[in-house]
C-alpha cells in the first residue's frame, strides 16, 4: 500500500503543521489531522499487533468501530492505553506508539503465534482453566496458574500506567428539553426543527466539527452548519459522546476536554463526565460499516470504504493507488468514483450479477465478483478472486489496497442500553431499531435510512414525535421507510476458502476467525451469548461494531436458521470506553470520601497523636514518646491506663437524644435487655437485635430525665442504627410519642480510664463531690460542671475494666475539656491512648467491637446471654433461636492464648484440631493483641462449642495468608480481672 | 436514575435517599411467632411491575417514604410519608 496526501483535498489547515512521534520516530501532520490520517499520509501501514497472533495490523475504518489502530498514547503518567488513532485528534509533540509488539510492530517476536493458531483458537482460556485433555484434564487451577503470566503478557494490548494519573477530571450536570445525540443531517434537523419550535436543545457530536457522515464529502462547509446551529441557540457539544442511555431519559457524556491540546491549561479537567436529564432524547448515531470475512481479510491495507472515503476527502489522504473494492451494495459506487478521480487505479468487485448503477465509468466494475483471500502479510500484494457463483473461476488481481462493504449496521447500540430489542431487516440485511414507550426517537440512518434526504426528513419527524409526546402539539407526521439504495443489497458475509486453517476474521481485535465460531459450534456453544464469551467476539472494546453481524450470519448457517432466529446480544454501556479517572472526577485522593474529624482532631495531633481512619474518622492510634514505635507506644499506653489513669477521644461514637413519654417503651422493645426499670441518673449497656435475631450494634443509654435518654452507638454503626430508630417510628410504631436526633456532632466525649481516673476528673470538676463512689456509682449518670463553669455530663461507664468516667461538653468546649483533663492527668503519670491501646485494654476484658459483631453473631455466640431478657419481647427475640441459630456447634466467643506464650498470631488466624487442618476449621481469631498486664500475646475469637468443649484440648492456629502456623489453647474471654472488682473500685 | 419526589423536600436525585423494602409488609407484634416473624422477614414477592416499597430520605428531611415504582421501567406513580400520622399533615398542606 502506498498511501499519500493530495494537494487539492481535505479539510485539514495546511499553514499549521504540527511534530508528533510514532515509535520513537519524528512525523509531521496539519491541524485537522487525525493520528490515524497522519500516519496514513507519512504512508505507515502496520500501526499494531493482533491480540492472539500478533499479526501486523493497519488502520481499518476512520472512527468509533476501529479494531486495528489503538495504540498508546503519551508517556509515563499520561501513558494511556488503547487509543484509537482513528479518533485521536493530532496536536504538536504527540507521542504514540504500536502496542501488543515487542520490539515494536514491523518486527514482533510473537509473530510466532500466528503459526500456532491452533493452540489459540476459541475456547483457549477457558480449556487453559479446566486443564489440557487428557493429561491435565480436571487440574485446570495450576496449569493455569503457570499459563497465566505468560497469555497474560503476549495477550495484553495496552498497558497503563502505573504511576498515579496527574490530571483532574469532573462530573457535570445539565438539563434540556431535548437532547439530540450526533450532528449527521438527521440529528441537525430533530436540533432545528426543536429550536424553531422553542425546546431547550443540546446537541451532541464525538467528532471534534459537526457534520457527522457529511464530513467525507468534498463541498461540505461545517463551519456553515455550526454558525447556524449556534445562532438558533442550540447547545452544541463537540468531543463529547454519548456513552449510554438511563432511566428516565437520563443521558451519559463524556466530553474529552484536553485530550486534544499539547500543553493543557492544568486548571482545566482533561474530561468531564456529563450526566443530562432531558425531557426526550433523540438518537440519530448513524450507521457503520461491516466488513466481509474472507482469508487473510486483516492484512494491512485492509480498509472498509467509506474510510477511504474520510480519508479522502476530510484528510486529503489517498489511502491506496491500486484498489480493489469488494462490496454486495450500493453505497461504493460514489466513493470509486472520487478515488479514481483523485488518481487511484479502482476496480469495484460487486457480489450481485443482476444491477444497474450509474457512473462516469473511470473505473472497472466486475458484477458477480468476491475476494477469497489476500497475498502478503506485511502489506496487500494482490488479491485473489472468484466468480460468486462459481468459485472455480478465479483470478488473481494486483492491488495495494483492499477496500470492504459488506454492507451496514445501524448504530442501535443506545437504544439498546433501554433494553429494546432491534428487528432484523431482510431487505437491507441490518438491524433497525424498533419503537419504545420511552421519549427516545431514533433517526438518520441509524434507522436505517441511506440517504441523507431521508436522513433530513426523519430528523424533522422525530422532533414532532417528540413534540407530541411531550404533549406540546399533536400533529401527523411519518418517517421514510428504511432503506433507499437503487439496487437491494445481497447479504455476504463469508467468502469460504478452501485450504485448511484460514484465518478469515470475524472480530479483528479479538482476533476471532471464522473457523473459530464454528469450532464454538461444534463444542456446542450454539446460543448467541454463549458464542460470543466462548470465542470473546464482540467482547473487545469495539464491541462487535463491525464484526458481530457476520458472527451472527455464521451461526445462522450453523443452525440452519436464520439471523432473527439466532438472535443478536445486549449492547451496554458505554458506547466508547470511558477512563476510570473520568467515572471517579474529583472523588479521588483525600477527597475519595469525606472525612470526618472530631473536635479535639488539632489538639490531638498537637499532642502527638498519630491518626488512623475508622470509617470516615479520623481517630488517634497511638501517641508515641520520641522514637517509640506503635507496638512500644500502645503498650506503654494500656499499662499507663491500668496503672495510673489515661485519656482517649471517644467522640466518634454516635449519639442520639431520645426524648418523649413513651422513651422508655420504646428502648424496651429495641434493646434485648430490659430497659424499663433504669432509674434516671443511671444508664445501662444494651444489646440491639435485627429482626432476623442477630446482633446489629451494641452502645449504652442513659437516662437523663423522665422522658429523657441519651445513646451512644458504636462507631462504625452510629448511621445505621439511627435510620433504623427512624425507621421504627415512621413505620412500625406510629403510636409511640418518640422523636429522635442524632447529636453525633453536638458533643465531643472523652474517656478517662484507670485506677486515678476519679482523682484526676475530681481535680477538673467545680464540686468534686458529684463523683464519689456513693453519689456516682458504676453506672451512675450526672449533669454538673467543669472548671470554669462548663457544663458536661459525665457517666461511670469502663470498656477497659478498669475505674472510667465517660466524659461529654459541647462540641465547642473540647479543647477546654483536654486541656483541663490533661493538665490533671500528667499529675498523676497519665498519658494519652489512642484506639491501639484501647482495643488491647478490651480484648484483655473480652470486649466485642465491630471485629466480633460482623454481622453473623448472635447474642449467646458472643457469650452475651444474660442480656437477653426472658421477661419481654423486643426487636429480634422470635427470631434469635431459630433454626441453626440454635444449634450446639455454633461458633462461641473465646479468648486464645499461644500455647508458647512466646508466640504471637494475626486477626484471620484460623482455628484448627491438631490432626485436621483445613477448610475452614473450627473457628476463627478476630482480634489481637499483646497484653501489658499478662505478658503476652492474647487473642479473642469464636470456636465451635466454645471454651467448655476445648479448654483442656491443643489446637492449632493456621494462617496460609502469612504462611503461619501456631499451637493454641483456648481460654475464657474474660482474660483479666473477671469479677470486675476494678470496675466498681 | 431516578428522582423522588419528597412531600416535604420536593422532587430530588436518588442519590439522597436509601432504598428499605417492602413496604406492603405488616410487621407481627413482638411477641408473635417465629413462623410469623419469619414470613414477614424472609419471604418476598419478586414483583415485575408497580410495587411499595420503602425509601428513606437519609441526605435531606429524614422522612421514610413508601414509594410506589415500577421495577420494569423506574417510573414512579407516587409517593406518600410511611407515617400515617405526616400522610395526614401532607394532604392538608395540598
Ligand atoms: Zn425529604
Amino acid at each position: 500500500m502506498k498511501t499519500r496526501r493530495l494537494d487539492n483535498y481535505g479539510k485539514i489547515n495546511r499553514d499549521k503543521i504540527l511534530s508528533f512521534r510514532w515509535d520513537k520516530k519524528n512525523y509531521k501532520g496539519f491541524e485537522g489531522d487525525t493520528l490515524a490520517s497522519a500516519l496514513l499520509a507519512n504512508n505507515i501501514g502496520i500501526v499494531g499487533r493482533s491480540f492472539k497472533y500478533h499479526r501486523p495490523r493497519g488502520i481499518f475504518s476512520s472512527g468509533v468501530e476501529e479494531s486495528g489502530a489503538l495504540v498508546t498514547i503519551g508517556s509515563k503518567d499520561r501513558r494511556d492505553p488503547n487509543v484509537r488513532a482513528t479518533t485521536q485528534e493530532l496536536y504538536n509533540g504527540l507521542e504514540a506508539s504500536g502496542q501488543n509488539a515487542f520490539p515494536n510492530v514491523n518486527f514482533d517476536l510473537a509473530g510466532i503465534n500466528n503459526y500456532l493458531g491452533r493452540f489459540f483458537a476459541a475456547g483457549f482460556y477457558y480449556k487453559t482453566f479446566m486443564g489440557i485433555p487428557p493429561f491435565e484434564w480436571g487440574r485446570g487451577t495450576a496449569i493455569w496458574m503457570f499459563f497465566e503470566k505468560f497469555i497474560r503478557k503476549a495477550a495484553g494490548m495496552g498497558s497503563a500506567s502505573e504511576l498515579p494519573d496527574p490530571d483532574s477530571y469532573e462530573h457535570a450536570h445539565d438539563f434540556c428539553d431535548l437532547i439530540v445525540v450526533g450532528s449527521g443531517p438527521a440529528g441537525v434537523a430533530a436540533a432545528i426543527e426543536a429550536v424553531e419550535k422553542k425546546l431547550d436543545v443540546i446537541l451532541v457530536e464525538q467528532d471534534s466539527l459537526v457534520g457527522g457522515d457529511q464530513l467525507a464529502e468534498n463541498n461540505f462547509d461545517n463551519s456553515q452548519i455550526k454558525n447556524q446551529l449556534e445562532n438558533l441557540g442550540i447547545k452544541i457539544m463537540t468531543r463529547t459522546t454519548a456513552f449510554g442511555l438511563y432511566d428516565n431519559c437520563v443521558v451519559g457524556l463524556l466530553e474529552r476536554v484536553t485530550d486534544h491540546i499539547s500543553a493543557p491549561n492544568v486548571n482545566i479537567p482533561r474530561q468531564r463526565f456529563w450526566t443530562i436529564r432531558a425531557k426526550h432524547i433523540i438518537v440519530g448515531a448513524g450507521a457503520i460499516e461491516r466488513h466481509i470475512a474472507f482469508n487473510n481479510n486483516d492484512i494491512p491495507g485492509v480498509m472498509t470504504v467509506n474510510a477511504s472515503k474520510h480519508y479522502l476527502n476530510r484528510y486529503g489522504v489517498l489511502t491506496g493507488k491500486r484498489i480493489a473494492i469488494a462490496t454486495n451494495n450500493d453505497s461504493v459506487y460514489e466513493t470509486a468514483q472520487q478515488l479514481s478521480e483523485a488518481g487511484a487505479n479502482v476496480t469495484v468487485l460487486d457480489s450481485r450479477t443482476n444491477f444497474e448503477i450509474e457512473t462516469n465509468k473511470s473505473f472497472e466494475i466486475r458484477k458477480g465478483y468476491v475476494p477469497y483471500n489476500i497475498n502478503g502479510s506485511k502489506k496487500i500484494h494482490s488479491l485473489d478472486i472468484s466468480k460468486s457463483e462459481d468459485m472455480n473461476k478465479f483470478e488473481t488481481l494486483n492491488c495495494d489496497q483492499v477496500l470492504l462493504s459488506g454492507g451496514w449496521s445501524p448504530a442501535v447500540h443506545l437504544l439498546s442500553h433501554r433494553g429494546v430489542k432491534p428487528k432484523w431487516d431482510y431487505n437491507n440485511a441490518c438491524f433497525l431499531p424498533t419503537d419504545t414507550k420511552e421519549n427516545i426517537t431514533m433517526v438518520g440512518s441509524s434507522r436505517g435510512l441511506w440517504n441523507k434526504n431521508d436522513c433530513i426528513a426523519s430528523g424533522i419527524a422525530g422532533t414532532t414525535d417528540a413534540l407530541n409526546r411531550l404533549g406540546i402539539s399533536k400533529t401527523n407526521y411519518f418517517f421514510p421507510k428504511p432503506g433507499g439504495w437503487k439496487n437491494p443489497i445481497q447479504p455476504l458475509y463469508e467468502v469460504k476458502y478452501k485450504k485448511s486453517r484460514p484465518k478469515s476474521f470475524v472480530d479483528y481485535q479479538h482476533d476471532v476467525t471464522t473457523d473459530d465460531v464454528r469450532l464454538a459450534h461444534r463444542e456446542g456453544f450454539i446460543s448467541v451469548e454463549h458464542l460470543k464469551r466462548y470465542t470473546t467476539l464482540g467482547m473487545a472494546n469495539d464491541q462487535g461494531k463491525m464484526g458481530n453481524i457476520i458472527g451472527l450470519s455464521l451461526m445462522a448457517e450453523l443452525l440452519n436458521k436464520e439471523i432473527p432466529e439466532v438472535g443478536t446480544t445486549v449492547f451496554r454501556p458505554p458506547y466508547t470506553p470511558v477512563s476510570i479517572g473520568a467515572l471517579s472526577g474529583r472523588n479521588v485522593g483525600k477527597h475519595f470520601r469525606p472525612l470526618r474529624v472530631t473536635p479535639m482532631h488539632q489538639w490531638n495531633i498537637g499532642h502527638g497523636a498519630k491518626m488512623i481512619e475508622v470509617g470516615l474518622y479520623q481517630r488517634p492510634w497511638y501517641y508515641p514518646k520520641e522514637n517509640e514505635t506503635l507496638s512500644e507506644s500502645y503498650i506503654r499506653e494500656a499499662s499507663t491506663v491500668r496503672k495510673t489513669v489515661g485519656i482517649c477521644d471517644v467522640t466518634s461514637l454516635g449519639k442520639i437524644s431520645i426524648q418523649g413519654p413513651d422513651s422508655t417503651e420504646f428502648l424496651n422493645r429495641i434493646y434485648s435487655n430490659g430497659f424499663s426499670k433504669l432509674q434516671v441518673g443511671k444508664a445501662r449497656y444494651g444489646i440491639m437485635l435485627r429482626d432476623d435475631g442477630i446482633v446489629m450494634d451494641d452502645g449504652t443509654s442513659w437516662r437523663l430525665a423522665e422522658n429523657e435518654y441519651f445513646m451512644t452507638t458504636s462507631t462504625g454503626e452510629a448511621a445505621k442504627v439511627m435510620s433504623w430508630l427512624e425507621e421504627l417510628l415512621q413505620t412500625r410504631w406510629t403510636d409511640l410519642n418518640v422523636n429522635v436526633t442524632s447529636v453525633s456532632e453536638q458533643w465531643a466525649g472523652v474517656s478517662v480510664a484507670g485506677p486515678k481516673s476519679r482523682e484526676v476528673l475530681n481535680n477538673c470538676l467545680d464540686d468534686s463531690l458529684v463523683i464519689t463512689n456513693n453519689n456516682l456509682p458504676f453506672m451512675g449518670v450526672t449533669s454538673t460542671f467543669l472548671k470554669g463553669n462548663i457544663p458536661c455530663r459525665i457517666a461511670r461507664i469502663s470498656f477497659s475494666g478498669e475505674l472510667a468516667f465517660e466524659v461529654y461538653v459541647k462540641s465547642d468546649f473540647a479543647n477546654t475539656m483536654m486541656d483541663l483533663l490533661w493538665e490533671n492527668a500528667k499529675k498523676y503519670d497519665g498519658c494519652l491512648y489512642g484506639l491501639e491501646a484501647l482495643g488491647a485494654l478490651r480484648v484483655e476484658k473480652g470486649h466485642v467491637t465491630a471485629a466480633e459483631l460482623d454481622g453473623r453473631v448472635t447474642i449467646d455466640d458472643a457469650g452475651l446471654s444474660k442480656m437477653a431478657s426472658t421477661k419481654k419481647s423486643y426487636i429480634g427475640s422470635a427470631m434469635r433461636k431459630r433454626g441453626v441459630l440454635k444449634n450446639n456447634d455454633r461458633e462461641i466467643l473465646v479468648g486464645f492464648f499461644p500455647t508458647n506464650l512466646k508466640e504471637t498470631f494475626n486477626a484471620g488466624t484460623i482455628v484448627c484440631e491438631k490432626n485436621n487442618i483445613k477448610g475452614q476449621g473450627i473457628g476463627r481469631i478476630t482480634s489481637v493483641t499483646y497484653s501489658p498486664e499478662l505478658g503476652h500475646w492474647i487473642g479473642l475469637g469464636f470456636v465451635k462449642g466454645g471454651l467448655d468443649k476445648w479448654k483442656d484440648t491443643n489446637l492449632v492456629g493456621a494462617d496460609p495468608v502469612r504462611n503461619k502456623q501456631m499451637n493454641l489453647k483456648v481460654v475464657s474471654p474474660h482474660m483479666i480481672d473477671p469479677k470486675g472488682e476494678r470496675m466498681y473500685a | 436514575m431516578i428522582r423522588i419526589n419528597c412531600p416535604y423536600c420536593g422532587e430530588r436525585d436518588h442519590s439522597e435517599f436509601s432504598y428499605g423494602g417492602d413496604a406492603t409488609i405488616n410487621y407481627p407484634s413482638l411477641d408473635a411467632s417465629e413462623k410469623e416473624w419469619t414470613e414477614a422477614i424472609f419471604f418476598r414477592k419478586n414483583i415485575k411491575g408497580f410495587q411499595f416499597e420503602t425509601w428513606h430520605h437519609s441526605n435531606g428531611c429524614r422522612m421514610w417514604l413508601v414509594v410506589e415504582r415500577s421495577t420494569v421501567t423506574h417510573e414512579i406513580k407516587s409517593v406518600k410519608p410511611c407515617n400515617p400520622n405526616l400522610q395526614k399533615v401532607v394532604e392538608n398542606n395540598k
